[in-house]
């Protein structure tokens, strides 16, 4: 879509969550293959990070520079819990531009196949997220944003994952993953949300700054 | 990208089709009915009086059934993460208010129109008064699903929003309700203008309007 290489760069990123500040002074640059993963407890702001990436957050401070569609993989779905996963997705495929073989063999990859016919809302946790994969990876953004990409999976699917990831990466996409639970992509950077949590008392301070 | 969402919109809250065939889409326009048919019952069957008050009944049963639809036009698809999908896209929130404001019409304004002939004939509307009902109607449901869709996007994040929207709407599309029921006293075209005045200014409003409220929400 864009004659550019895929990039995506936060620079001094600060974001807090009703009136308190979650982390700041946060800079990362994620260049083409590169694979990122935020580890912190809950409530550390991984979501918050990820979602002023995608642009749905302003941030408090700082600045999101991107080059490149995104792909984003949230806490929800996306898909309609009426319709089955077969029309679900088709939905966004028609969206994206993808076509139906390449559709399919992405549900295939993520062993939907005899789940299509089935309405959403009947799908199990790891099922939806294995739906939501589906649609992202359909999407053939070359960012992709991942939030807690591994909950709810078992074993196998969880490796699957990793897998998914390390093919993106090679193929000269980015990844930003955050996750409490380790993944096995090798080259990933990773960092911890709470080193940049403000120090305690550090809070006045920022919002006078 | 607009098409396929309006299609999908339209598959969502058209009654009788699809996954909806089971999904009270079509509960709105029976309750319009039933409305109208419940008055004769109560009043009495006097051809005078239903004369002159049939009219303004279908109106309140029309403003009634408006409400029905609100609670799952917008909520649902913020809770489902549907709109920040769009978003991320590059879709405005505007786009995609005013596509679910055409869906939300389309489903909700015609099938009360062809609802309005069995509804009129329980009451023993006729002749002119009959016409301008129908084209009272015709002007004033956009109107009525524009506020509609605003108040569904702004009560969409509270968690009494159902209940809420309701008792928002009624102050509201007292105007609407004025001058269309107004042209059935009097017998006049001049209201109706009125009412399709009205209509528009709310229909150019509402995307803006409902973009905004599904957007500001977010940044918490």
């Amino acid at each position: 879509m864009q004659a550019s290489s895929p990039s995506l760069i936060a620079d001094n990123l600060a974001c807090r969550r009703g009136e308190r500040l979650l982390f700041r002074r946060l800079s990362f640059k994620l260049v083409p293959g590169a694979a990122c993963h935020v580890t912190g407890a809950n409530g550390a702001g991984k979501t918050t990070l990820i979602r002023a990436v995608a642009g749905l957050m302003t941030p408090y401070a700082g600045a999101v520079r991107r080059q490149g569609a995104l792909a984003l993989l949230g806490e929800h779905t996306g898909l309609d819990p009426d319709l089955p996963l077969g029309r679900a997705l088709a939905f966004w495929a028609q969206i994206d531009r993808v076509g139906f073989l390449a559709l399919a063999s992405c549900c295939d990859r993520l062993g939907l196949g005899n789940l299509l016919e089935v309405p959403v809302r009947y799908l199990s946790t790891g099922q939806k997220k294995r739906a939501a994969l589906a649609r992202v990876l359909g999407q053939a953004a070359p960012i992709w944003l991942l939030d807690e990409p591994l909950s709810g999976l078992d074993t196998a699917s969880q490796g699957l994952v990793s897998q998914l990831v390390r093919e993106h990466c090679t193929g000269g996409g980015i990844a930003l993953i955050a996750s409490h639970q380790p993944l096995d992509v090798p080259g990933m950077t990773s960092f911890a949300i709470e080193d940049f949590a403000p120090a305690a008392g550090d809070q006045r301070q920022e919002h006078e700054a | 990208m607009i098409l396929a969402l309006l299609r999908r919109d339209l598959a969502r809250f058209f009654p009788f089709t699809g996954s909806n065939a089971s999904g009270g889409a079509a509960l709105p326009v029976v309750f319009f009915v039933a409305v109208a048919m419940l008055f004769p019952f109560a009043v009495g069957p006097d051809a005078n009086l239903m004369l002159k008050t049939g009219g303004g009944v279908v109106w309140i049963a029309a403003l009634l059934a408006a409400i029905l639809p609100l609670e799952k036009l917008v909520a649902r698809d913020i809770e489902l993460g549907f709109f920040e999908q769009l978003r991320l896209r590059g879709m405005a929130e505007e786009a995609m208010m005013a596509v679910r404001l055409i869906a939300h019409w389309l489903s909700f304004g015609p099938p009360l129109l062809l609802a309005t002939f069995p509804a009129a004939a329980l009451l023993k509307i006729e002749g002119e008064t009959f016409r301008l009902l129908l084209l009272g109607l015709l002007a004033g449901t956009p109107g009525l699903a524009a506020i509609g869709l605003i108040i569904a996007a702004l009560t969409a994040s509270l968690r009494a929003g159902a209940a809420l929207s309701g008792l928002l709407l009624i102050p509201l599309a007292l105007p609407i309700l004025i001058f269309g029921a107004g042209a059935l006293a009097r017998q006049d075209q001049v209201s109706l203008v009125f009412v399709a005045a009205i209509s528009l200014a709310l229909v150019a409003i509402a995307p803006f309007a409902a973009g905004a409220a599904i957007r500001a929400p977010r940044e918490n």
